[in-house]
């Protein structure tokens, strides 16, 4: 290879490491930093809750407080320990008004940043079939397509507007999937939560287009406590997708969200993740600490919650994105891609709960870590008693790159009922030499080698993700490994 | 004037650290076939790696000319693009990655290395069904993962179908007969053959006289330990059917 190649090679690759590493210069209202009543009754104010979304969040702190101490220590990741005090628990661009009404009023630095992300906001701009909500730190700046998702009674809005607007149906549901003190970080979210999606769908409807949030992170020392609420009633069905990134910073920043899914009889939700926060650098400096409570309840006869996600992302992902199989011949899903490359530390699977009768679930895991990464699946089968004839299909593959990185396979199956099906397989390989030279001497660089490769290894995960998002999802894969190979 | 497509020079090379190939001359005009023949072990494959490139294959003297060009400056994936093949003798699995997507992005990169426009996936795979059929190759041999589950007779027409794909300027083919049944071997034999043109080169390594039949090579070169020990045109082959490799590799240890 000439010199000249080489280092545009190089150039190109330290140009895609992490391309969505800006800031955004913006008027911020943010607080101080600090955890207390006194900044929870403030965040409660600045978002013109009700005084029971108040007594929540104060109910919620109460229990954070009696929790102190009690981090969750299980999962395989090593991190120094979070004050919880050195953090800003809100921060919003500062708005001339309350707050956007239309998309016009949204600043255009952030519709700057939205389009510098690929997110077009703009409607007549937004490829057909995705609406977006975006939410920029604490707040949701611009929920697109709502008017015409209204005409089918759809409610796609903030979580903050929900509350004011839809505070019935909010009531009803919230907490009733990941209770307040469910664990230590969804129990602070409970209490702290800035903004995030609401969704319903009514009964019958079957939503026509891929509903879509994006999550930036923008403001320093700043956490991300969003919150997502997604009710589809009977028979109808819906599709959501999420993606995040934040700026490139030296300090860890905390993201600590909590998503609740909730599909009645004959419901279906499909919830779709690629997740792209700042994994920090090469030697392991900066990025987001990723906290994440997702939860489904299938609650109504023949329901169907389907979990996929594709992390790529975070300096530490501690995730479990679960369903509760509550009725009978109701069914869950988990896809999963998570890739860890540098010193990222992923602890990450999925919690199968069959709690009635001829309930059934999925789960394929793909694990692919490379450098000195840590890459670890956690997975939870549960059959109760009342669960006659539930079945569930697990698969968990390990794909290591490289002689100085971890992959690790953790099961738990808990069966209580004799009649009960559970299936699970693992596997553990390399990339071996032999597949990249062959790919090399076909004419394929090394990068697109292992990229091929990998993307053959995750491919029946990626098969799962909406056309759109499953591009997008197959570069990010050969970005974050991108330099693994020498 | 005969251009040489490929000139080995005083070629020697160690794999993990044991001396395997030790002077190797060799000159391959464009647009000839020249068999290798030889005992096992002595360097047939070794060589086929040497001129792809694998890493671990360490030249420790002499050089290869590729069009005049070093080619062993080049790392493998550049060979390739510079018109270089090789079909493996053990041809490697790739779970998840169909044939069609594989080598549809082998032909891209070869195409995009050399400033020519890339194929569409119309073109790609209109291409791809005439040379199948012309191989007497099932056409879900587009959609199977690369080489999983192929019997070794499929794997071997899978390298050939490679090949027909990548139109290359100079094919190094590493026992591509081993393993086939007559049948196959006539199939793989006729596909190699229709690919013999003014502009294409084939170094064809083999073990056997009998792919020598179907596939009649203008010249045929004798490597025994380590070295080119004869060289002659077709009859050579039916010389060592008769004599066995033993009078070469001995006549050379006794001069």
């Amino acid at each position: 290879m000439s010199t000249r190649e080489s280092m545009d090679e190089v150039r190109s690759i330290a140009e895609r490491e992490y391309k969505f590493g800006f800031f955004t210069e913006l008027e911020e209202d943010t607080i101080p930093k600090g955890l207390n009543e006194d900044v929870i009754r403030l965040i409660s104010t600045k978002k013109e809750e009700p005084d029971w979304m108040l007594e929540w969040r104060l109910e919620s702190f109460a229990k954070w407080l009696e929790m102190q101490g009690h981090e969750p220590k299980w999962a395989r990741i090593k991190h120094p320990p979070i004050d919880f005090q050195d953090i800003r628990y809100y921060s919003a661009p500062r708005s001339k008004d309350d707050g956007p009404k239309s998309l016009d009023e949204v600043d255009p630095e952030i519709l700057a940043t939205y389009e510098k992300l690929g997110i077009p906001l703009r409607e007549r701009e937004v490829l057909a079939g995705v609406a977006v909500d975006a939410v920029f730190d604490s707040i949701s700046v611009a929920t697109t397509y709502k008017a015409k998702l209204a005409e089918l009674g759809i409610i796609f809005c903030s979580f903050s507007e929900a509350v004011r607007e839809h505070p019935d149906l909010v009531r009803k549901y919230l907490g009733t999937v990941v209770p307040q003190g469910d664990n230590f970080y969804a129990c602070l979210n409970s209490a702290v939560f800035s903004d995030g999606s609401f969704v319903y769908i009514p009964e019958g409807v079957r939503c026509p287009m891929e509903l879509s949030t994006y999550f930036r992170i923008n403001a320093a020392e700043t956490g991300q406590f969003e919150r997502t609420l997604i009710v589809a009633a009977p028979g109808s069905y819906v599709s959501y997708l999420e993606g995040c990134t934040a700026p490139m910073r030296d300090e860890n920043q905390l993201h600590a969200a909590v998503v609740e899914l909730i599909a009645l009889e004959d419901a279906e939700i499909k919830y779709s993740t690629v997740q792209n926060w700042y994994p920090g650098d090469a030697e392991g400096k900066g990025g987001i600490y990723n906290f994440v409570t997702k939860r489904g309840a299938c609650r109504g006869r023949n329901a169907k919650i389907s979990w996929t996600q594709v992390e790529t992302g975070s300096a530490i992902t501690w995730k479990y994105p679960s369903v509760l199989l509550e009725a009978e011949g109701s069914r869950g899903e988990f896809y999963s891609v998570a890739v860890t490359n540098n010193r990222q530390q992923a602890d990450t699977g999925t919690k199968m709960i069959h709690l009635a009768p001829n309930t059934s679930s999925t789960i394929i895991s793909k694990g692919i870590s490379a450098g000195f990464s840590q890459n670890t699946y956690r997975g939870l089968v549960r059959v109760n008693p009342k669960a006659d004839n539930a079945r569930n299909y697990t698969q968990c593959d390990s794909l290591l790159i490289g002689e100085n990185c971890g992959g690790h396979t953790v099961p738990y199956i808990q069966v209580r009922n004799r009649s009960a099906r559970v299936e699970h397989e693992a596997t553990a390989s390399k990339i071996s030499d032999d597949q990249l030279f062959y790919c090399q001497v076909r004419g394929l660089g090394t990068e697109d080698a292992v990229s091929l490769i990998v993307n053959g290894f995750c491919k029946e995960v990626m098969q799962k993700l909406p056309m759109e998002f499953a591009v997008e999802a197959q570069k990010l894969l050969g970005i974050s490994l991108e330099g693994s190979v020498g | 004037m005969t251009e040489n497509i490929l000139e080995i020079r005083n070629l020697y090379a160690t794999v993990d650290g044991a001396d395997i190939l030790k002077g190797v001359d060799l000159t391959l005009p464009a647009g000839e076939v020249h068999a290798i023949m030889g005992p096992n072990g002595s360097g047939k494959s070794t060589l086929a790696y040497v001129l792809a490139g694998r890493p671990g294959y360490e030249v420790t003297k002499g050089e290869v000319l590729y069009g005049g060009r070093d080619l062993l400056a080049l790392g493998p994936d550049e060979r390739a693009q510079a018109g270089l093949f090789l079909a493996f003798q053990y041809p490697v699995e790739i779970p998840g990655v169909a044939n069609s997507v594989f080598l549809k992005a082998a032909v891209n990169a070869q195409r995009r290395a050399r400033a020519e426009p890339e194929l569409d996936a119309m073109d790609f795979l209109k291409r791809a069904k005439v040379e199948l059929a012309r191989l007497e190759m099932d056409q879900d041999f587009l959609t199977r993962p690369v080489n999983v589950g192929f019997s070794g007779g499929e794997k071997k027409r899978n390298e050939v179908f490679h090949m027909a794909m990548l139109e290359p300027t100079l094919a190094v083919l590493d026992e591509t007969d081993s393993g086939l049944d007559i049948d196959a071997l006539r199939i793989v034999a006729d596909g190699v053959n229709r690919l013999r043109g003014p502009d294409r080169s084939m170094l064809v390594i083999t073990h056997y006289q009998r792919l020598l039949n179907h596939m009649v090579p203008d010249r045929i070169h004798v490597l025994a330990q380590g070295r080119i020990a004869a060289s002659g045109g077709k009859e050579l082959a039916l010389e060592l059917e008769e004599k066995g490799y033993a009078a070469f590799t001995g006549e050379k240890s006794a001069a």
